[in-house]
């Protein structure tokens, strides 16, 4: 039994990524465990391993962690990437918690009827543009690398992977924001980033047919 | 200026309605500004308040926060409801992630048409029964002791206790069957500043009524529908 966490998701990113890259960012290893059959996942069930019946799940340190921002939370806590105190954790909270938004939008595209699709891809860009991006441009002007407290966070790792992923739908979308531009050629370049974002690492290619089938097989109602 | 926490939302529960119960939980007094024009939204919206341009927003101990989970994680660190440790804070965080996924499904209910609102009664009422409160009647019954995690109160038994009341709004026998939760929901609401707030008079808000989707559709200019899960 190795110190390991383990990762039990489905073979692509939906909600299991960001774990990914943030454990790949604090340089931890981890197993995965990938679900292919609906009866793997009623024996996860039966077993009673999923506190909620759903993934994703983690078993780090002796627990069985279940949902997402819990998983999240304690990893960045547990790797110090949750800034020095109190209110630079509720920075971090702020700044995540509207990235998760942005990146919510992502996640269901996959999964939203053809007829939708333009006009959500419309929404994804439209939030980007206006809501989010300048939010973060803006805080970026204090001239520092990191997002909160002058020091790498979970924060930055969000932000990173949502600039990356709305960037696979709108591959132009940061024009109109050189601070996250250099932002991202910054983060790029760190060693545990540049590592996950090489060929062969545990990161996830973006959601295809494939995938969506197989999520659709294992948990349809 | 005052150090006292000022909450900007609708005069209603929506999402500020938990940190209203954890800070009652908490003891700590604080003010509300209810939006109720378009005018105002759009001048808190213009004056930089709201960094995602959404409420909820509180104001506390000089920062303007928003996004309810980061609200919430804030003011329980603070007051100590948090737990002990790191593994005492995922339990708790855990916990809180599936109470707010019950709750979630109860938070558009007021802006559903008539018919998919008894639909959603039934998917709320189902997911309460079969996958939440089976969960947290284990937690209480493995470990026999009075709050749900550490033997301490915590954020997760306040925010546990506001989704029970929830769903018995919607079907007020649905915790036959969960003795551990009955017990629990007795011990909670008994706590004083528990209690207090569930009180007439306290800032804790009624279910919400059309008046209430009435205002939040104006303010937000929602020309939307809203459909169930």
């Amino acid at each position: 039994m190795s110190g390991k966490p383990r990762l039990t998701y489905c073979n692509g990113r939906g909600r299991m990524e960001p774990v990914r890259w943030l454990l790949a960012a604090a340089g931890v290893e981890f197993e995965e465990v990938f679900l292919e059959t609906r009866e793997q996942y009623e024996k996860l069930i039966k077993d009673g391993v999923l506190m909620f019946q759903q993934v994703p799940l983690v078993e780090i340190d002796g627990m069985k962690m279940v949902q997402t921002r819990a998983i999240l939370s304690y990893i960045a806590g547990k790797y110090n990437l949750y800034g020095k105190d109190l209110k630079e954790r509720a920075l971090i909270d702020m700044y995540v918690e509207g990235i998760t938004d942005l990146m919510q939008m992502i996640l269901v595209f996959p999964f939203s009827p053809p007829e939708a699709k333009e006009k959500n891809l419309d929404s994804i860009k439209d939030r980007a543009i206006n809501r989010y991006f300048p939010v973060f441009e803006k805080v970026l002007k204090h001239g520092q690398d990191f997002l909160v407290g002058n020091k790498f966070s979970w924060a930055d790792v969000q932000l990173i992977e949502a600039i990356l992923a709305v960037e696979e739908k709108i591959p132009a979308v940061l024009s109109g924001f050189p601070q996250l531009q250099a932002f991202k050629v910054r983060m790029s370049n760190m060693p545990a980033i540049k590592k996950f974002l090489q060929p062969g690492s545990p990161r996830k290619p973006p959601p295809d047919e494939c995938y969506i089938e197989t999520v659709l097989k294992i948990f349809k109602k | 200026m005052a150090g006292k926490l000022k909450l900007y939302y609708f005069d209603g529960r929506g999402k500020m309605e938990s940190i209203r119960w954890l800070l009652a939980a908490a003891g700590v007094e604080f003010e509300e500004e209810f939006l109720e024009t378009q005018e105002q939204y759009e001048k808190l919206l213009q004056g930089g308040s709201l960094l995602f341009q959404q409420v909820p927003m509180v104001e506390v101990d000089g920062m303007k926060m928003v996004q309810t989970r980061a609200i919430l994680s804030y003011i329980a660190a603070k007051y100590n409801l948090y737990g002990k440790d790191l593994k005492e804070r995922a339990l708790i965080d855990m916990y809180v992630g599936g109470t707010d996924d019950l709750m979630g499904f109860i938070l558009m209910f007021p802006f559903l048409s008539a018919e998919d609102k008894e639909k959603q009664r039934a998917v709320i009422v189902q997911k309460a029964t079969s996958w939440y409160f089976p969960a947290y009647e284990k937690v209480l019954k493995d470990h026999g002791q009075d709050f749900l995690v550490g033997n301490n109160f915590s954020w997760a038994d306040v925010h546990l206790l506001e989704a029970i009341l929830m769903v018995e709004e919607k079907k007020s026998d649905v915790l036959s069957g969960f003795p551990q939760l009955q017990a629990f929901k007795a011990r909670i609401s008994s706590i004083p500043t528990i209690k207090k707030f569930l009180e007439p008079g306290s800032q804790r808000k009624p279910v919400p009524d059309d008046k209430y989707v009435e205002t939040v559709r104006r303010v937000l200019r929602m020309y939307y529908d809203i459909k169930a899960n």
